[in-house]
């Protein structure tokens, strides 16, 4: 299973915990681990990646295992790690504030 | 006994607020959406207990929730505002040619008749409307694609459509307010649509007599006189006694003639009332003072009420969709302001009081009249 975790109003809005788990049929990329988290949560289209563009949205940031893949190809594979399910793949909120 | 239920929309979730005919003792239910800019709220009159709900945040952009219980559980529902056609384009604020982008929805006008049509006032400016009880979203794109829409440019608060009007009588009528193209009115549906603002003057565009450019802030209108409609513009406050066809300004003896709400008592319908602003630099009351103006002549002839309202070291706003009235023989007006208080009167704002004093900065004030 994919473990994915979302920011507090997503998770909120989905009705779920910190953290979720997936099926993912196929290669494990943000692409398809994305679109498994829409397909079984449709309340989240459009809040993560723009209903038109399909892009995600700007203040919005991907990670897994410490690094930044918010501008990696999206049908790149996400690490094993991830694809195991011994590390999430994180959707994070910008920060902001002062 | 009647119930009023108030919908209250802030920049941090929205607000069910209830109370009996009598409108002194209320209960207040929320926050729903916590977190979310909840810019509107609004019931459907053919069947109260469906509300519909605009939630949006820059972070996750539009969310759209529908309750079927009178605001005790809600669903999201359709979320996807996807503009009809090509793409056109809009002045941006330095003059350049914009492509338009839907940023998130402004106000949710439902049917008057069917609880599963609603309108949806958008911006970048444009009507959309559901017939699937908020499944799925259609532009009307008459509007968008106006033969003016090119020269519209966003005002500080967006390129936002912010007002819909209905008339019972007149199916096919629709009229809008767009920040700060102006106002349109279509007689087919929302189909086709011409501009409404012959009389309109305003001084902080290059042709103050233009036919698109003016900053409407709102338009009110009684259901029983659907030819009359009242509008707060920037400055100005106007009225039109021909569908928008030309207008007349009645800001008479206001102290200023700036502000954003505007609204019909629900009887007499030449009684309105507005809350002036002092300047669009200030964006609070003037002297310290939170002043409902009421007029009982349809304009020009305006009484401060102030009777359980501050009258000192008062600074707050109202927004434009933040007053609104009930139906019950003793009007009730209500609004809300940008620090978080909702006031309402139960005798047509010859007193008030406060309901809630500490809510997050309200956006939108909407009312159900309750049997």
């Amino acid at each position: 299973m994919i473990r994915v975790e979302l920011p507090a109003n997503l998770r909120t809005l989905a009705g779920l915990g910190r953290e979720v788990e997936l099926k993912v049929d196929g290669p494990i990329t943000q692409r398809s681990v994305l679109d498994a988290l829409e397909a079984a949560y449709p309340m989240l289209r459009g809040t993560i990646r723009d209903h038109v563009t399909r892009r995600r949205r700007p203040m919005l940031r991907f990670f897994a295992c410490e690094e930044d893949l918010s501008d990696q190809p999206l049908d790149a594979p996400l690490p094993e790690e991830v694809a195991t399910g011994r590390e999430p793949y994180l959707v994070i909120g910008a920060i902001a504030g002062g | 006994m009647a119930k009023v239920r108030l919908l209250v929309g802030t920049h941090k979730g929205a607000f069910v607020l209830t109370s009996d005919e009598r409108r002194r003792d209320w209960k207040v239910d929320g926050p729903h959406f916590a977190g979310w800019d909840v810019y509107h709220v609004k019931g459907s009159p053919a069947d109260p207990n469906r509300l519909y709900a605009a939630q949006s945040r820059g972070w996750f952009g539009q969310v759209v929730q529908r309750s079927d219980d009178g605001g005790a559980t809600w669903e999201p529902v359709g979320n996807e505002f996807r503009y009809e056609g090509a793409t056109n384009t809009h002045k941006w604020y330095d003059n350049t040619d914009h492509p338009y982008e839907f940023l998130r929805a402004w106000h949710l006008e439902p049917s008057l008749t069917d609880p599963d049509t609603v309108y949806a006032g958008v911006e970048d400016a444009a009507l959309f409307r559901t017939t699937d009880a908020g499944k799925s979203w259609e532009e009307l794109p008459g509007l968008r694609t106006h033969p003016t829409a090119s020269t519209w440019a966003p005002g500080a608060g967006g390129l936002c459509l912010h007002t819909i009007i209905l008339d019972k009588d007149n199916p096919d009528r629709i009229v809008t307010a767009i920040s700060s193209a102006g106002a349109f009115r279509s007689d087919d549906a929302g189909k086709t649509w011409r501009t409404i603002t012959k009389g309109l003057h305003s001084n902080y565009i290059p042709d103050p007599d233009a036919e698109v450019g003016h900053c409407v802030h709102h338009i009110a209108m009684h259901p029983s006189r659907p030819n009359v409609l009242y509008m707060q513009k920037h400055w100005d406050v106007m009225r039109s006694d021909d569908s928008g066809d030309s207008w007349h300004e009645v800001s008479g003896n206001l102290p200023t003639d700036f502000g954003f709400v505007i609204d019909v008592h629900a009887h007499e319908p030449e009684t309105i009332y507005v809350v002036p602003i002092k300047s669009d630099s200030d964006h609070f009351v003037p002297d310290g003072k939170l002043r409902v103006y009421r007029s009982r002549t349809g304009g020009n002839e305006w009484e401060a009420l102030t009777k359980g309202l501050p009258q000192k070291d008062c600074y707050v706003n109202l927004l434009r969709d933040a007053m609104t009235v009930d139906s019950l023989d003793s009007c009730g007006v209500y609004f809300g302001t940008t620090a978080g208080q909702v006031y309402g009167s139960a005798d047509a704002g010859d007193s008030w009081q406060p309901i809630v004093q500490n809510l997050p900065a309200v956006l939108s004030v909407e009312v159900q009249t309750l049997s």
